[in-house]
């Protein structure tokens, strides 16, 4: 079974912690996975930084433009991964556009994807329709699970359609917006969360943006299997004079 | 129109297009998409139309037989006159049209992107016309080399937002008004300048411009008997004056299409816009088309004069054209548009935008008979880019 699977399986309440590969040092990528495990977060996903990430508020911007400049890219990120199922056991996915993906080759990146031990792929500007002509077979090949984001706007015959072909969890977006923008859960979203739980995927589902602290996070995880914190994290790393030590009251706060 | 060189029914011009957008945005496009042929051809849509662009911008532009130009590179050289539109340029027969098709969705807002402004000082203009409210993203750095227009945006009601991410240039503006939409979905339009974008937004773009074209065959009949002129030459940067100038003579072989990029310094200086002579496949702003790109897949900061033709892609329609070889794609730099610019205003006493000079460099670099004819799509007026022009030619 894979990664993401058991987790779903074993655990309740997952949090899952988003950061920029590369930042705010281009070597912290991998001691920031060790340090979140350890601190008891559930699951990971990995931004592979882009030029132009047209779905990301300030925050993540300017951790990528950092992560850029400090020499990040797919080929760096896979080189620092080349051991990481020695240090971590919690799933890994990698997040990013899905430019650099082309170009990096989309069946060879499903197989380094599978050689490090990535165990899946959120690409939010791919569309469904291509994963499902040209590329399922490939990632299913490779055993990588590809995620995909529903919002409040996504109908309910589009969520069943991705629910019928992907294996991982749903990426819930909270509402309509960029990372980071906005705070606290209204009655529309919660009508949202109920209309989605009503459809009985067959997958799992966690709920990002907006998610900041222990206070959202509980709310968050009545209405679906975990939730997901972004910007608020990576703020977090990009202030930091001890990355270790906030990283691990961070991830206990959070948890309560 | 059914053409090989449009797009077809999954939204693609050959292997490029297509709409790579996150979910966020997935339920605008698909709205959009299900819609806009409907309203556009609708009876109402195209009476008022076609009043505006009449009464309102002053179409028909004049085809003009560059009589002294015509001369000198001894061939017959007629200039499309979209300089002479109202707000001074071609980027009004798509903001009229896309603003007519807002209004019909019912929405409230209307958000723009611009690089020299000219899209939005026409966004602006329409939005002053139709009463609605109008944000405008525009990079910084443009902001502050194209202020007069930055100014015209602000007495025309519209609010104008820097974009502060990378070079501060169209590529950002367009970003942030990206983001914008995947904020505001419900009551916001996006009215995009260029033939770029998800589909449908390169199509429906071309479609606006596609006048541009069609009056060119009926004035151009009218002049010398015959509706194909030998080559149509316009500047490319995301291509929207190109793509209307091509529109209605797609399908007819003998009419060679010519577009010009900006390579700024040189193709090879690293200083440049010049997207087909470098590009390699990947997707910006939602579509499939060539881009300049690192090995790593990050998109390289372009570099023009011109800030309308300082884009790191082009539109995908223009990438199939340069596949099929139905078009033929030629660079000019700063300097030879600059050359240009000045050889125009003193043969025909016409100042031209920097961008459209671009489109000149064509009759220095390819050789035309005397017996053939040319037309230049002039997509717009120079009075924008006097302070340029005042550095350059210290006047």
């Amino acid at each position: 079974m894979n990664r993401i699977k058991q987790l779903f399986q074993d655990k309740k309440d997952i949090l899952s912690i988003y950061y920029t590969a590369g930042y705010p040092k281009l070597d912290d990528t991998v001691p920031i996975l060790e340090t979140l495990e350890s601190a008891g977060a559930d699951l990971v996903e990995l931004g592979i930084p882009f030029s132009d990430p047209l779905a990301d508020g300030p925050t993540i911007q300017k951790s990528g433009e950092t992560a850029l400049k400090n020499g990040m890219s797919l080929k760096v990120l896979f080189e620092q991964l080349a051991d990481v199922r020695n240090k971590v056991k919690m799933p890994i996915i990698l997040m990013g556009y899905i430019n650099t993906v082309y170009r990096y080759g989309i069946e060879a990146f499903a197989k380094k994807c599978n050689e490090v031990g990535v165990d899946g792929v959120i690409l939010p500007d791919l569309p469904f329709q291509e994963y499902l002509d040209e590329y399922k077979e490939t990632f299913e090949k490779y055993g990588v699970s590809n995620i995909f984001l529903i919002t409040p706007q996504t109908p309910d015959s589009r969520i069943k359609l991705i629910d019928e072909n992907t294996n991982g969890f749903i990426y819930m977006v909270s509402s309509a917006a960029v990372t980071g923008a906005k705070k606290g859960l209204s009655d529309q979203q919660l009508a949202y969360f109920d209309r989605v739980n009503k459809l009985n995927l067959s997958n799992p589902a966690l709920i990002g943006f907006g998610i900041s602290d222990n206070e959202s996070f509980k709310q968050t995880c009545k209405y679906a299997d975990g939730a997901i914190i972004g910007s608020a994290f990576v703020k977090l790393l990009g202030n930091a004079k001890d990355i270790k030590g906030e990283v691990k009251s961070f991830i206990q706060e959070v948890k309560g | 129109m059914s053409s090989k060189y449009n797009v077809d029914k999954k939204g693609m011009y050959g292997r490029f297009g297509g709409a790579y957008i996150p979910e966020m945005l997935q339920p605008n496009i698909d709205n959009l998409k299900k819609v806009y042929l409907d309203i556009i051809n609708s009876e109402k849509f195209q009476k008022e139309y076609v009043q505006l662009l009449k009464d309102y911008v002053g179409r028909p532009s004049p085809l003009y037989y560059a009589k002294r130009l015509s001369e000198k590179y001894g061939t017959n050289v007629y200039l499309k006159r979209e300089d002479l539109n109202h707000t001074g340029a071609h980027k009004i027969n798509n903001t009229l049209g896309q603003i007519l098709l807002a209004k019909e969705m019912g929405k409230e807002r209307i958000i723009a992107e611009t690089g020299a402004g000219q899209h939005g000082v026409a966004t602006a203009t329409a939005c002053a016309l139709m009463g609605l409210k109008c944000v405008v993203y525009m990079g910084a750095l443009d902001i502050e080399r194209q202020a007069p227009n930055v100014a015209r945006m602000k007495m025309l009601g519209a609010e104008v937002v820097a974009a502060q991410s990378g070079n501060q240039t169209l590529k950002d503006a367009t970003n942030e008004a990206l983001r914008d939409w995947i904020c505001n979905p419900e009551d916001t339009f996006y009215i995009i300048g260029s033939v770029v974008g998800p589909d449908p937004y390169p199509d429906m773009v071309a479609r606006f411009q596609s006048i541009i074209s069609q009056e060119i065959k009926e004035q151009l009949k009218e002049k010398t008997g015959s509706e194909f002129p030998d080559y149509v030459v316009a500047c490319v940067g995301g291509g929207s004056n190109a793509s209307g100038s091509f529109y209605h003579f797609l399908d007819d072989e003998q009419v060679k299409l010519v577009a010009v990029e900006a390579s700024g310094l040189g193709v090879d200086s690293g200083e440049t816009a010049a997207t087909i002579a470098l590009g390699g496949v990947g997707i910006i702003h939602g579509s499939k088309t060539f881009l300049m790109q690192d090995d790593d897949g990050q998109i390289i900061e372009p570099y023009s004069i011109s800030a309308g033709l300082d884009y790191p892609g082009i539109g995908p329609q223009h990438a199939h054209l340069k596949d099929t070889n139905r078009a033929i794609f030629i660079d000019a730099t700063d300097q030879e548009a600059l050359d240009c610019a000045i050889e125009i205003t003193r043969l025909e006493g016409i100042i031209p935008a920097m961008e459209s000079a671009h489109a000149f460099v064509a009759l220095k670099k390819m050789a035309f008979k005397k017996e053939e004819s040319v037309v230049i799509t002039l997509s717009g007026r120079g009075d924008k880019d006097m302070s340029t022009y005042m550095d350059r030619f210290k006047l």
